[in-house]
Formats: C-alpha cells, structure tokens, sequence
C-alpha cells in the first residue's frame, strides 16, 4: 500500500483526515491512503512514482496530464485522487506490454511524432481515445480531438501523423483478426 | 498547487446531498465537473471547510425531452454527452451548436451544463443558450425543489440565486411553440479560449413566422446579456433582410463591451452584428432549402 499525505511526508499528522481509496489502475487495483486533496496526477506521481503522466500546466490548460478514467480523457491534475476510487484509470505506461509497443507509441516512433515528449503521454491517451471510437478518423477528426493538448515543439504536424499512422495499423490488426 | 484541506463527502442521493450542503451552513462546495471548481481550489480562490461531490449520484446523469418536448438536462449531464447526442442534434440547435465550442475536448468529457451556468461565468457559453431559450433552473433545498428562470439566476459575476443549501438538479429549456431553429457562434482566440464574443439565437417559427425569439450575448459584458429588443424585433415578422439587419443592429446596441487583450470594444460590437446576421441568414436559408 502507498500513501501520501504531503509532498514531503509519509506519514499524517495526527489531525489529517485521509480516505482508503482502490483504484484500477492499469488493469490492476491499487489500495491507498490519501488526503482528499490529492490530485490524481500527484498521486500517479508522487504516491505511486508512475512518472509517466507529466505535470505541465498545473492549471488544466495543457492535457500533459491526460489519462484515461473509465476510458475517457481527463486532465489528472483536475481530478482529486479520491474521486477515482472504484474506477479504472489507464496511463501512458498501460500502453506497451512487455515485448511490444502499442501501436500509438509506434505511430509516434515512425513519423517522429514528439521533440522533447513532455507532451507526449497525454497525446497518446487523448489519442487512444479517440480510436477507441473511430478507428477510421479523418486529418480534422484527429486534430479536434488533440486540441486539448498543447505541444511547444512539434507544431503538431507530425503527431498528427502519428496517429493516422497508428490508427491504420490498428485497423490492419482488426482486419486480420 | 494543493487545495487547502476539506472535508469530502461523496453522498448517493440528491437528499443527501441537500442534507450534507444543510450542515455545511455555508461552508460546504458543491463539486461537479470540477473543471472551474479544481482550478479555484488550487489556486485557492476558493477554500471550503467541505466538498460535497455529485459525482456519485448517477441518476443525475441525464438529458430527455419530455413527450410535449420540454428538454431537460440533468446536474451531471457532461458537455461531451450534449456534443454528441443524436436528439439534440435533431432537436436543439442552439445548444448543438454551442456543445463543442465549450473549452476544450478534455474538459468537456467532464465539465457539465448545469455547473457551468451555476458558475455563473459571465464568459461562460450556456448561460447564453439559456438566455436565448428562456430556460429555468430546477433547486432543490431542504424545503423542496422551486424553479427559477434563468433571467432571475444569475445574480452577478459567480454569483446565483441558489441558498448555500440548494442544489441545481437539472436544467428545464421550455418546448418550442412550432419549430425550434437557432444556432451559436464563438469568436476565441483558440480552442479552449473563453469568447472574444458569442451569440446565441434561439427561434421557434410558425410557417414563415418567427412567434419566440431569444438572442444572447456572451464575452461583451460584465453579465451574459440578454438581447431582448433585438429579440422582440423579430417576434410576428418572418425573417428577411430588412428584420434581420434590424435585429443585428438591435444586438450591437445591447452588447456593453469593454476593450481589452482579446479586441477593442467596437470590434467587439461589430462582431456581435456580424454573428446575429450570419446565424439568422443561416436559419433563413436553411428553411428555404427544406
Ligand atoms: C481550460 C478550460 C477552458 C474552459 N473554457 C470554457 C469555455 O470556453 N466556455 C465555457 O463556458 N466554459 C469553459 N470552461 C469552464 C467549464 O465549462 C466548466 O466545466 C464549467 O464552468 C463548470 O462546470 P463543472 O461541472 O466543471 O462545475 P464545477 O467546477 O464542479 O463547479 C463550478 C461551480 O458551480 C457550482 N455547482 C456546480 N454544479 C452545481 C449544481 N448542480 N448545483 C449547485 N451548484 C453547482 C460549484 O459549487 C462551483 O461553485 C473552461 C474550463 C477550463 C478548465
Ligand atoms: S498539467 Fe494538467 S492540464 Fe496542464
Ligand atoms: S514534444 Fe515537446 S511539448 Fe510536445
């Protein structure tokens, strides 16, 4: 079990009301104790040490903090860690399994879809959901749907193609399926 | 950023809901979306002794028209589940047009309707749809529900009529008398940006007649303004050039905008003419065509 009572702290002061949360995450449940106002994405970080989802913004404006709650995009930092109790909440290290990437991570792979990758774990989930809905998104579908998501390097272009690059394959898979 | 300490509760019923915002005297937040509740808390513009979060209270997510074809939105109703719903495609313009112009599509999977208009930003894009509608908000409080027309709700900037112990459990737009046509245009700066400015027009038409219409103003005021004599001109004429310029000049005149990063104020007011006439030649044309 992990906790986190403040950045600093391990343990509570003795006047700090902390809550017993389970939370799936990636498929598999974690049970912590947290303080109400624990943001989910200091708890992924920080409580859990999934450094995957990165903190940008810290004001809900740039979706670095996306993930996947009940398989929609959220940003994590404007969630408290206790409302994601007895829900499922996938990120960016929920993608690859051992011996191979998802096809996302590869479509970003192949078409150089990221610079410095600060961006990049909330692109791929904003991303992920997406084609969980349209494995068939036209140029614009793919651009609306990552306009939450704010990228300083790339100018977009090429995680664009990153994701239609990911979403054939997918449908490649499918079909063979 | 961290909010400053609270107590949670996630209650699972409206009742207790009512109950817990009852004992808070004042000092308890209702949590919603969160999407403007979180970022005050961390910024601690705001810092309630309790949050009270609906989240859990499932029931309230909803949005029905009634069989006389009243709409109602329920408090937990995301913008996402307006954006892409059939039925109000089918039969609510003026909200169907709005619903993704609404921030950004990651806020909208969890900001709702109904606690964007009980935010009461005066930027905010459905308090303008509500205006143009002529919608109410249903309360609910620890005397029972009562009905307050939107006109009536918005006290001033983020502020509302509701008592600390009321929650807003849904959102009423009346039915349409004939046909419900409308639209909604928003100038930002980017996808995410509150309104440079925005309008919304929502008509009922009788044959060529228009018999109801609202038009309201967003992002050119300290208040969502509602365009009423721009409205008025319209009601008992059918829509042709002459009505339509009327109407758009009528609007112009009722925006109160201050000049400022996002535009001057004659900008502004010209935009709000140009948007008037652009949504009723759209609404014009389109009927001509069907
Ligand atoms: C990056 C960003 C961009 C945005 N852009 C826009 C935009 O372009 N246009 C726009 O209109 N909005 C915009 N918003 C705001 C967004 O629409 C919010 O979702 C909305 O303002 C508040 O709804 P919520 O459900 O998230 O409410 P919350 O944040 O949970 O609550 C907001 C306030 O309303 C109260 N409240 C909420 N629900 C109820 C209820 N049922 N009864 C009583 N009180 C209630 C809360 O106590 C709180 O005071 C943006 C937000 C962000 C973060
Ligand atoms: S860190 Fe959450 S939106 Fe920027
Ligand atoms: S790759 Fe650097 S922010 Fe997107």
């Amino acid at each position: 079990m992990s906790s986190l009572y403040e950045e600093v702290s391990t343990a509570p002061a003795s006047d700090v009301p902390v809550r017993r949360v389970t939370i799936n995450i990636n498929g598999e449940n974690r049970t912590v104790d947290v303080e109400p106002r624990l943001l989910l994405a200091h708890l992924l970080r920080q409580g859990l040490k999934m450094t995957g989802t990165h903190t940008g913004c810290d004001t809900t404006n740039c979706g670095a903090c996306t993930v996947l709650f009940d398989g929609r995009p959220i940003k994590s930092c404007t969630m408290l860690a206790v409302q994601a109790d007895g829900h499922a909440v996938q990120t960016v290290e929920g993608l690859a399994t051992a011996s191979e990437l998802h096809p996302i991570q590869e479509g970003f792979k192949a078409e150089h879809g990221l610079q410095c990758g600060f961006c990049t774990p909330g692109m791929m989930l904003a991303a992920k959901a997406l084609l969980e809905e349209n494995l068939n998104p036209t140029e614009d579908e793919v651009r609306w749907a990552l306009s939450g998501n704010l990228c300083r390097c790339t100018g977009y272009q090429n995680i664009v193609k990153a994701v239609l690059w990911a979403a054939e394959k997918m449908r490649a898979q499918a079909g063979q399926e | 950023m961290y909010p400053s300490r609270f107590q949670y509760e996630s209650p699972k019923t409206v009742a207790e809901a009512v109950a817990l915002l009852d004992q808070g005297a004042g000092e308890a937040k209702l949590l919603a979306g969160g999407q403007s509740l979180v970022p005050m808390l961390k910024l601690r513009f705001a810092s309630p002794a309790m949050l009270v979060d609906i989240n859990g209270i499932e029931e309230l997510r909803y949005h029905r028209f009634d069989s006389d074809g009243t709409l109602r939105i329920g408090a937990l109703c995301r913008h996402e589940d307006l954006e892409k719903s059939d039925i109000i495609r089918q039969k609510q313009p003026t909200i169907s047009a709005a619903a993704p112009l609404v921030a950004d599509p990651i806020v909208r999977t969890r900001g709702t309707f109904v606690g964007s208009v009980c935010h009461a930003d005066p930027q905010g894009d459905w308090a303008a749809t509500m205006i143009a509608l002529n919608g109410r908000i249903v309360a609910q409080g620890p005397k029972g529900r009562r009905e307050i027309a939107m006109k009536d709700f918005v006290l001033g900037p983020f502020q509302t009529a509701l008592e600390h112990n009321e929650i807003a459990i849904e959102a009423v737009i009346p039915a349409p008398q004939g046909v419900a046509v409308g639209g909604y245009i928003k100038l930002e700066r980017r996808v995410g940006d509150f309104a440079t400015a925005s309008v919304a027009v929502a008509l009922d038409v009788v044959g060529d007649k228009v018999v109801r219409a609202g038009i309201a103003l967003g992002g050119v005021g300290s208040r969502t303004i509602d365009a009423s004599d721009a409205a008025a001109a319209l009601v008992g004429q059918p829509l042709t050039d002459a009505t339509i310029a009327k109407a758009a000049e009528l609007a112009a005149a009722a925006a109160e905008p201050r000049s400022d990063h996002r535009g001057s104020a004659d900008y502004k007011r010209h935009i709000v003419a140009t948007f008037v006439s652009r949504l009723l030649n759209q609404i014009h044309s389109s009927k001509e065509a069907a």
